[in-house]
Parts: structure tokens; sequence; C-alpha cells
């Protein structure tokens, strides 16, 4: 399309003076319209206090740092998918009924059907996606907002849940899938670790602690974690280089304005509401295989937990901006607070009362980054 | 290969009880600006968006080079050479100015197995596109929620324009653009017809519409009063013509007055 005059035209202006109407803005400034700024200085300033408050408490131990880093993988988990979704512009209610649900889905077939674990796995996340397929369906088509037809699913799942394992179980609680797991790939790769010769290792020349027989205190880092860290890493890929990427911004900027110019809003919401079901079966084959067992009140109040952590991550409630990275480091925040007033000793309902007060800063400091960005400041 | 790249035959479309295209004929030919005139509510907005995929007509024919067709999308009205920069501009505030130029048509690039995103040519190709129309990009990568109405304007039809549009639409391009945005806008639009694309211009302006038209087609209320070439009609007929050119004239006539009036106060 472009003609050879214009190229050196646009050399010429790009060989020009820098324009005269841009001000140099300060490093800081810049700083402050990144989304993932309020979270990242927030996790330093978190490890900052408990460093100072709790640092003789073993919380920076080895054991310690598994205990809060394997709380905040598990809701980062979680916040990856919901902060996709709520970048392009929905919610997903449902995520915390969806593990308890799926963690079932995983366990019955196992324990009474008598089906090799590793298809009841495949078949728990073919569950869980077609029913985020049907969650995004009815909010697409319908038009309705997420928040409503998710907190149906919240509701139904939750109950199906209760009701199902009563039915195939008499039991609310199924343990004893260990026992059918061992040696499936598979359930290793959600309830094994990694590094455990490495850790060994470290403990024999006492890097770190070990109990009396000579085994290490950590032996090996849980899946949980790295499931996490690969979810990130693609999340985020996906969501700044890729043209799905863009589409995900698109559709939760302004939905109209993308379909207008070919974006395919619906499908992309409806895969991002089955990336968030993924993301929460991730979380309960963890759980599963890691405790062995699967109860049906599982996840509860997970749903909003991941989203505070996407909120202090820097996403907009409106959708259409907000950080992968942000997201995760939200759940860091949390995870090491919440572990942390348990290491201070102090009482859990302080954990309460900061994740509220964090919330609305993250929220107000949120509100006003939006109008910078949309220039209405 | 057809006379003309788009034509519309008795095309209605209704809302539900509201009737608000009826009948309309209208032929689109290559290189030439054909202008959408009409009073608020006369039904313009709707017509481009049934040229546009947005909305199917409710009845009527609809040929694109001499073949039936019915867009299924505005994506399929774009694949098959349709561009239209709507009054709302269709570009997302809180996106860069290159996602938003690249917005449904991203440009990729081998990244060792994948696809990415090739934002350093996409920025090329944006700040390029921009520049064509006098405007400074300072940074690509920058929120557009921060630019002028008349940059914002710019960048959705520079985006048309590059992606290849054989008929360009634009839903009143000038209507939030001060003289000099306007002025380049019409330059756009004659440089964009040179180049042999159609152009659909839609406006309350004569004034802006006359030296770039070619043909004028008048909407009233649904429907068409007719086609005139230019060379068959005179500015002022036109503006005759248009609901309220009468009512233009008596304005003016009033004005007139005022200043009268105000210039005796100022000597008394
Ligand atoms: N989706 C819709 N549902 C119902 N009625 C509609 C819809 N879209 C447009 N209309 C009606 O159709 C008529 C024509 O509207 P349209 O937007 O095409 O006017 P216009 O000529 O573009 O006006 P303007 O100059 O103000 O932009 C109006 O009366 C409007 O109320
Ligand atoms: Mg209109």
């Amino acid at each position: 399309m472009v003609d050879a005059s214009h190229d050196s035209q646009a050399s010429q202006m790009q060989n020009a003076a820098p324009d005269e109407r841009v001000r140099k803005e300060s490093f800081f400034k810049r700083l402050l319209t990144r989304p993932e700024l309020g979270s990242v200085s927030g996790a330093l300033l978190v490890f900052l206090f408990f460093a100072i408050v709790a640092g003789d408490s073993g919380m920076f131990n080895a054991d310690g740092i598994l205990n809060w880093s394997t709380v905040s993988a598990q809701l980062g988990i979680l916040a990856i998918g919901a902060c996709l979704l709520m970048i392009a512009g929905e919610f997903d209610l449902s995520i915390g009924s969806m593990i308890g649900f799926a963690g079932m889905m995983m366990s019955i077939p196992a324990l009474y059907w008598g089906w090799p674990v590793w298809t009841c796995i495949i078949f728990a996340f073919a569950g869980a996606m077609l029913i985020g397929f049907i969650n995004g369906y009815i909010v697409v088509r319908t038009g309705l907002p997420s928040f409503i037809v998710s907190l149906a699913f919240l509701f139904i799942l939750r109950g199906l849940t209760i009701a199902l394992s009563i039915l195939f179980t008499n039991k609310t609680i199924v343990s004893g899938v260990s026992e059918v797991a061992e040696g499936d790939l598979l359930a290793a790769a959600f309830g094994g670790q990694i590094g455990t010769s490495f850790f060994n290792w470290l403990g024999q020349i006492g890097w770190i602690e070990t109990y009396s027989d000579g085994s290490p205190i950590v032996s090996g880092i849980p899946m949980v974690i790295i499931w996490w860290l690969l979810l990130a890493t693609i999340s985020s890929f996906v969501l700044l280089r890729t043209q799905f990427g863009n589409w995900i911004f698109a559709a939760g900027g302004d939905a109209k304005a993308a379909k207008n110019v070919g974006v395919p809003t619906d499908k992309v919401k409806i895969i991002l509401f089955m990336f968030t079901a993924f993301c929460a079966t991730v979380f309960a084959a963890c759980q599963v295989f890691e405790f062995g067992s699967a109860a049906a009140d599982r996840g509860l109040l997970k749903e909003f937990e991941a989203i505070i952590a996407v909120v202090i991550g820097g996403a907009l409630l409106t959708g259409g901006y907000g950080s992968v990275v942000g997201a995760c480091f939200g759940a860091l925040i949390f995870g090491v607070v919440q572990m942390g007033i348990f290491f201070t000793g102090a009482d859990s309902d302080w954990f309460r009362v900061f994740l509220g007060v964090m919330l609305l800063i993250a929220v107000l400091f949120n509100n006003y980054i939006r109008k910078r960005v949309t220039g209405s400041l | 290969m057809s006379e003309y790249i788009l034509e519309l035959k008795k095309v209605s479309r209704y809302f539900g009880s509201v009737i608000a295209l009826k009948d309309i004929d209208m032929q689109i030919k290559l290189g030439e600006v054909h202008c959408l005139l009409g009073d608020n509510g006369a039904g313009k907005s709707t017509l481009i968006k049934t040229l546009a995929g947005v909305h199917l007509a409710s009845e009527g024919e609809f040929l694109l080079n001499g073949v039936p067709t019915a867009f299924s999308s505005p994506k399929d009205a774009l694949d098959k050479g349709i561009a239209t920069v709507y009054q709302d501009l269709a570009l997302v505030n809180l996106m860069s100015v290159t996602r938003n130029f690249f917005m449904g048509r991203e440009i990729t690039k081998q990244w060792g197995p994948f696809k990415v995103f090739d934002t350093e040519k996409a920025n090329a190709i944006a700040s390029e596109g921009l520049a064509q129309m006098g405007i400074d990009v300072r940074d690509p990568e920058h929120p557009i929620g921060t630019m002028s109405g008349g940059e914002r304007q710019c960048l959705a039809i520079a985006r048309a324009i590059h992606f290849g549009a054989k008929v360009l639409i634009l839903d009143e391009p000038t209507a939030a653009l001060g003289v000099k945005q306007s002025a380049n806008v019409l330059k756009v639009i004659a440089k964009a017809r040179s180049r042999g694309l159609a152009v659909i211009l839609i406006t309350h302006n004569v004034h802006h519409a006359y030296p770039v038209a070619d043909r004028f087609t008048l909407l009233n209320r649904g429907k068409s009063l007719g086609t005139w070439k230019k060379s068959e009609t005179t500015r002022e007929e036109i503006l005759e013509m248009m609901a309220g050119g009468q009512e233009l004239e008596n304005l003016e006539a009033e004005l007139a007055e005022f200043n009268r009036v105000d210039q005796q106060t100022a000597t008394a």
C-alpha cells in the first residue's frame, strides 16, 4: 500500500528532531501507567514488613518459604485465569465451586468406578471446560452480565457437587486417592514434586535443615508451584505478544468497537471462560493428588480471593486493562500475608481486615491509573 | 466486472416496528466520492451499517461487483474490501495506537515455534500511516485515550486505508474536527479516490462535502430523495433539497438581522 515517496517522507520524519510537544515524562510517571506497579511494590513492602516483624519466626526458612509459596501458587493459578477473563471484560464467580466439582469428577470415577486415574483427570478437565463453555456461551448469547450468570453456576455447581457425591458415595469427603494414583504419571504431574534429589543433596551438605532421620524438611518443589510459573509464563506471553492477546484487550476495552473491526469477541470470551475452568481444575487436581482426597466444600470463597488478587494486580473491573504478572504478585501478597500472620501468631481475623483494606487501596489506585490512561485526568 | 463496485436495489431495513430504511437504490463506483446527505435520524448510519455487514438488509438486493452478496459479519465485509470508519470510530481508548491500528488484523512474525504480534513493524506502519495524514505520533505504544478527537479520527481512516479497502465508508469524519484537520481529512479522501478507491462520505455539512464529492444521495426519513452528479447540480440546490435548506436560509436572514441590530446599538 505504501509507495516510495511516502517512505522517504516518513524516514525524514523519523530523522527529524523529536516532536516539540512531547514533554519528557519522569521515569516515575511512566512507571505509574504500568498495571503491575501496585502489586510489585506492594509485594516488596509486605516482604519488608514480615522480614522485620517475623524474620526470626521461621517464615523465611526453607519450609516457611515453601509454605507461603504454595499458598500463593494455588491462588495464583486461579488468579491467572480470572485475570485474562477480567481483562476481556467478564467475571467468573463459579471458580470456587468448580474446584469442588472438578475434584469430585476426578476422585469418584477413580475410587468407585474403577477408572484408571489418568482417564479420570482427563474426564475432569473435559467436564470442567464444557461447563466453562456453557457459562461463556450463555453470557455472550444473552448479553447478560457474567456476574449473574456465573453466580448461578456458583450455586448450581456447589449443589451438584454435594448432591452427586452423596448420591454416588454417600459421603461428602472421599479419600484414598493416593493409593489408586500410585504410579500414575498424570497424577504425579499434579500431586508430585520435582527436584527431590537436589533437595536431598542440599540437606546432606547442610544448606537446609533435616529431620532426625536425615531427610530434608523440604523434600522438593510441589508441582502446584511449577504449574503456577508455567501458566503465568504462557498466559503473559499470549496476552502481551500474540494476536489473541490483542483480542483479549480489545474485547474488554470495547467489545462493540472490537466486533466492528472483525475481532471475534464472543469466541475470545468463551475460550477464556473455558480457560478459567481449566485453571480451577488444575488447582483441584493439585489438591486432590497432594492430599489424596476430595471434599465437596473445597474451594469455598476462592472466586473472591482470585478476583482480589487480580484487582490488586492492577486489572480494571471494567475490563481492557490488566496484567498477568500483576495478578501473580497479587496472589503472592495474599500468600505471604496469610502465612505471615500465621507465623507472627497474630489473630487471623486481622488477615481479613488487611484483605479488605488492600482491596480498597488497589481499587482506588487503579481508578486513578485508568483516568490517567484514558486522558480524563 | 460490473460498472459498479457496489449496488443496492430496493434495500430496506426494519428494527422491529421502526422503518429505518425503505427501498434505497444506490450505485457506488470505484474512483468516485459518493456523498450521503441527510438530517439526524435520516438513516445514514443504518445504511452504511448494512453496507458494512453490521446489519443485514431486511429486504432488497445487494450486489458486490455485480454479484448478489450478503455479508455475514463486519469481518466478512472487511475481507471483501469494504472498510468503515464509524461515527464512534471503533477504537479502544485503553489500547495503544499500534494495537488499535491492527486490532482484528494483527500482523505476526515467527518467533521460534510461536507466532507473535510483530510490534516493531506494526509500530512503524502505524506511525507512517498517521504521518501521511499529517499527524505525528509521539509514542505508538501509548494508549489512545489521551489523543485528540481529530487524531483518533485520522487513526481510524489510516487504518482502513492501510488494510487495502476498495470501498472506504466514512461516517461524519469531519464532525469533530478543527478547520485544519477537516481539510486534512478531505485531502485524504481525495487521495483515496485518486488511488482508485470508492469513498462513501456521510456528512451534514454540504460545504465539506461539495468540494470532494462526485455524486450526492439525499436521505430523508429513511427514504432516498435521489442521486445527483456534481456536474448536474450546484451547492445551493443541494442545500435547498436537504430538509431544512429553507430553514437555513431563514436562519441566515435572522442572523443578519441580529447583526444589524447589534451594530445599531453599538453606534447609538
Ligand atoms: N438498532 C436500532 N434499533 C432500533 N432503531 C434503530 C436502530 N438503529 C437505528 N434506529 C433508528 O433508525 C433511524 C435512523 O438512525 P440512524 O442512526 O441511521 O440515523 P443517522 O442518519 O445516522 O443520524 P445522525 O445524523 O444523527 O447520525 C433512527 O430513527 C433510529 O432511532
Ligand atoms: Mg449517524
